[in-house]
């Protein structure tokens, strides 16, 4: 096992559906929210105030605590020309970088292969899910997407535990013989053994982890527990992905989007709490984003597809404050005549956490240059 | 013996969604090949499901519902080809929910690719240019007369008839306004009366009437003028055949590669084109062809890596839980997604890509462990008939190995491959006698479904 390694690490959570931005970081002194907020608003006096203009959603005070201690960067308005209003499309836009194609390379798969150019380690980059994102994916690149920890890998179902390591070592010849007889069987036969090679890094993760954390039983805090378990067992992780899904608001916006925030906020705290403990916080930066934000107005119980969403820099080294400006909320200034405008291109973002975070060379993988901003501690 | 059993399995394996032993045997004991391949190809001779009889069990209209339905299809139907063509259709011609987001307009459509599938290409193109939820996908409902819009067009050359290169720009402006006109009625309200079809239609005042020119050729074409000269193409022939042969017979290269790529088989496509050719696109004739070729018989031991939906529907028919409806085989649509296909919802226009890309290390592990599982419940009907098939463990462990491959469908490896499930049922039957846990046939038959060899159709 490596020595406790301070490789920065980043951890990025997708919420999926497209967040609705402006009840998460509310404009409550804001008249124009008012007049477009009939029915999906959050009247000021229950908010959470950060100052005369924005404040958090009520249901938010773990991060709001987080941001009072300095370590939450709130990025407003992020986006890209001519925003995308389908989910499919947009998200893959915010995987690709490819607003204008249909890209096949996520970003962050390209930036694991920067950063392990001769995957030496199959855990560079960790899915906690099933299936892979497009964000990860990048042919020849290894990532390792784990549903279950505990059940991480092949044969682990086999019901006769006395079988399991004989049923491995079968496995094992078999994938390795694959090497060498042909393109395609070469292909599988590597992605098996990288298979095993990640179950057997993993295999001690469970037993290795004690912490006084005690996370909340949803899908997200399960998941960010899984990242720090991971983490926490140095194995050479440098990115972890994550998804919170059910953002979609289309309707009953009031009854679910607080459960939602709730989860998500509860979860990040007890995370950045679980690294303190372990004296792993300094390595670490957490990022939530989405694939858009939402309309202005409201349908009288939810709000439809929009743009100039929002994004979350979590961490240690984070300068906590706000980045890029809130979109402007005269209606004469909403996009399409009914939507928040952008005011900072997402690609920035991605740039900033691959260049000042990972040390990675952004440009060719975000594909041009864009304003990035300063949301890390000198 | 009147048809090779390893030939029919591969048949099987590819027309359809594999076959059991007992099908098998069946076969081949009454069967030429060449019949078999009539049987498939004729599919009209074999009785249909009973659809009312579906839909009594699988309300609703979600759409694992409607996916269930058409996996029970893909299990049951007495006509595999057919459902394996209206795969083929989804795959080629793929329209998502993630634009409409209107499930029943892609049900239907579902429903039109079994209908069409096994017909002629002009057929297939004309019921597709009419079908709502492709209407919708590629924007023809915003292509009139005077304003075109050329995303129809432009895909319907591209991707679904000749492939790139074979045309020019002002080829797709043409066929983009013969298309003008070709729109669909909206679907009304779900609520409260429930769905309507959302039908084709025709606005006359909405066609451009004026000249076109078109590949060539001149006059006041509309879409199905347009359609008739792409049929004729030499380039559409190639390249429908083609498709045919990466789906049936060896993976090809992703598709925009195919003007710059030779074909694996050359001499299948050149083949297969002519027919197409002679005979005006008849399917009949060319997948006849296809599945009686030299280039398809040999093709038994070349890469053809499963589709997630081939994978999950040959095991399910192996073990034989879903003989008869009953509940649960909603839970499958997941299943598929999580391997990386989700049915109704491709990717992109370009669909899903193929071949080796269906595997990453999140896909394989799924795949293994699906496969692995089904296995392991031996009270599962299929699974007891292959126990019983297979002998026992006390047999000499190569025949053992040989009978259990045979078993699950003629599942092809290597000799490596072979050799090593030889010693892995050497290590069970030797583990059978130890205290501390036994081991029986149905934890080989778990090693072979984990092969890589297992993830080849």
């Amino acid at each position: 096992m490596v020595s406790k390694g301070k490789d920065k690490v980043l951890v990025v959570i997708q919420l999926t559906g497209g967040n609705d931005f402006m009840n998460t970081i509310i404009p409550y002194t804001s008249e124009h929210y008012f007049d477009a907020r009939k029915k999906v608003v959050i009247n000021a006096e229950e908010t959470l105030p950060i100052n005369d203009t924005l404040a958090f959603n009520p249901n938010m005070g773990p991060m709001k605590s987080l941001f009072d201690d300095g370590r939450v960067g709130i990025v407003q308005g992020i986006g890209y020309p001519n925003s995308v209003r389908s989910h499919f499309r947009a998200m893959d836009i915010m995987h690709t970088c490819e607003p204008d194609i249909v890209g096949t390379e996520g970003w962050l798969g390209l930036a694991i292969r920067e950063m392990d150019p001769n995957q030496e380690n199959v855990l560079t980059g960790i899915n906690i899910g099933r299936g892979l994102p497009r964000a990860l994916s990048v042919s020849g690149v290894p990532v390792t997407s784990i549903g279950d920890i505990d059940g991480y890998g092949v044969m682990n179902d086999q019901d006769k535990a006395h079988l399991r390591d004989r049923a491995v070592q079968s496995f094992k010849n078999i994938y390795s013989q694959a090497i060498g007889s042909g393109p395609v069987s070469e292909y599988i036969g590597k992605t098996g053994i990288d298979i095993l090679k990640g179950a057997d890094l993993l295999a001690d993760v469970s037993s290795a982890y004690t912490s006084s954390v005690e996370y909340a039983d949803n899908p997200i805090a399960k998941s960010l527990k899984d990242v720090a378990r991971i983490h926490l067992s140095d194995l050479g992780t440098r990115v972890f992905y994550a998804n919170h899904g059910g953002y979609d608001h289309h309707a009953n916006e009031m009854v679910a989007h607080p459960g939602l925030l709730t989860d998500l906020s509860g979860a990040i705290a007890d995370f950045m709490d679980d690294l303190e403990e372990h004296d792993a916080a300094d390595e670490v930066a957490v990022m939530v984003f989405t694939e858009f934000g939402r309309r202005m107005r409201d349908n009288g119980s939810g709000t439809d597809h929009g743009s100039g969403g929002g994004a979350f820099i979590i961490g240690k080294n984070v300068q906590g404050g706000f980045y890029s400006e809130y979109p402007s909320l005269e209606p004469a200034d909403w996009e399409l005549g009914e939507d928040l405008k952008h005011t900072i291109d997402f690609r920035g973002v991605y740039a900033t956490m691959l260049e000042q975070w990972l040390g990675v060379e952004a440009k060719p993988i975000v594909k041009g240059t864009f304003e990035q901003i300063s949301p890390f501690r000198k | 013996m009147k048809s090779d059993r390893a030939e029919v399995a591969h048949l099987f394996r590819r027309a359809g969604f594999g076959a059991t032993a007992k099908e098998l045997d069946l076969l081949t004991e009454t069967m030429r090949y060449e019949d078999i391949v009539d049987r498939l190809v004729d599919v009209d001779e074999s009785p249909d499901i009973d659809q009312a009889y579906l839909d009594r069990y699988y309300a609703g209209e979600g759409f694992q519902i409607y996916v269930a339905t058409w996996i029970y299809r893909m299990l049951n139907s007495n006509r595999p080809l057919q459902e394996k063509m209206a795969l083929f259709l989804h795959h080629i011609f793929p329209v998502a929910w993630s634009k409409g987001q209107h499930a029943y307009t892609l049900f239907s459509e579902i429903d039109t690719f079994r209908k069409i599938a096994v017909t002629d290409f002009r057929n297939i193109l004309l019921e597709l240019s009419r079908d709502p939820a492709m209407l919708y996908w590629l924007d023809n409902n915003e292509n009139h007369k005077g304003e075109i819009n050329e995303n129809y067009g432009r895909e319907l050359l591209e991707l679904f008839s000749m492939g790139v290169g074979n045309y020019t720009e002002d080829d797709i402006k043409n066929a983009s306004r013969a298309f003008t006109g070709w729109t669909f009625s909206q679907p009304i309200p779900v609520y409260p009366q429930g769905h309507f079809h959302s039908k084709f239609e025709f606005h006359p005042e909405d066609h451009d009437n004026d000249q076109k020119v078109f590949l060539g050729y001149k006059g006041d074409f509309n879409g199905e003028d347009i359609i008739d000269i792409i049929v004729k193409q030499d380039a559409t022939a190639r390249f429908v055949t083609r498709h045919l042969c990466n789906f049936f017979v060896e993976d090809e290269p992703q598709v925009p590669a195919w003007n710059i790529e030779k074909p694996r088989d050359p001499e299948l496509v050149d083949q297969l084109s002519k027919i197409f050719l002679e005979t005006e696109g008849d399917m009949k004739s060319v997948l006849r062809a296809l599945f009686n070729s030299d280039g398809f018989k040999k093709s038994i031991d070349r890469p053809k890596v499963k589709s997630p939906t081939e994978l999950v529907m040959g095991v399910l028919r192996q073990v034989g839980s879903f003989t008869d409806i009953k509940p649960g085989l909603e839970g499958y649509y997941g299943t598929v997604a999580v391997m990386g296909q989700e049915l109704l919802n491709p990717p992109t226009v370009e669909g899903w890509h193929t071949g080796h890309e269906w595997i990453d290390s999140g896909t394989l592990s799924e795949r293994i462990n699906f496969a692995s599982q089904e296995f392991q419940d031996t009270d599962k009907p299929g699974v007891q008939d292959i126990l019983q098939r297979a002998g026992s463990l006390d047999d000499d462990p190569d025949k053992l190995v040989d009978q259990c491959l045979d078993i699950l469908g003629g599942v092809q490896v290597s000799s490596d491959t072979h050799s090593e499930l030889t010693e892995y049922a050497l290590s069970l039957k030797k583990q059978n006698g130890k205290e501390g846990g036994s081991a029986d046939i149905s934890d080989l038959i778990q090693m072979i479904v984990s092969t890589v060899d297992y993830q080849y159709a």
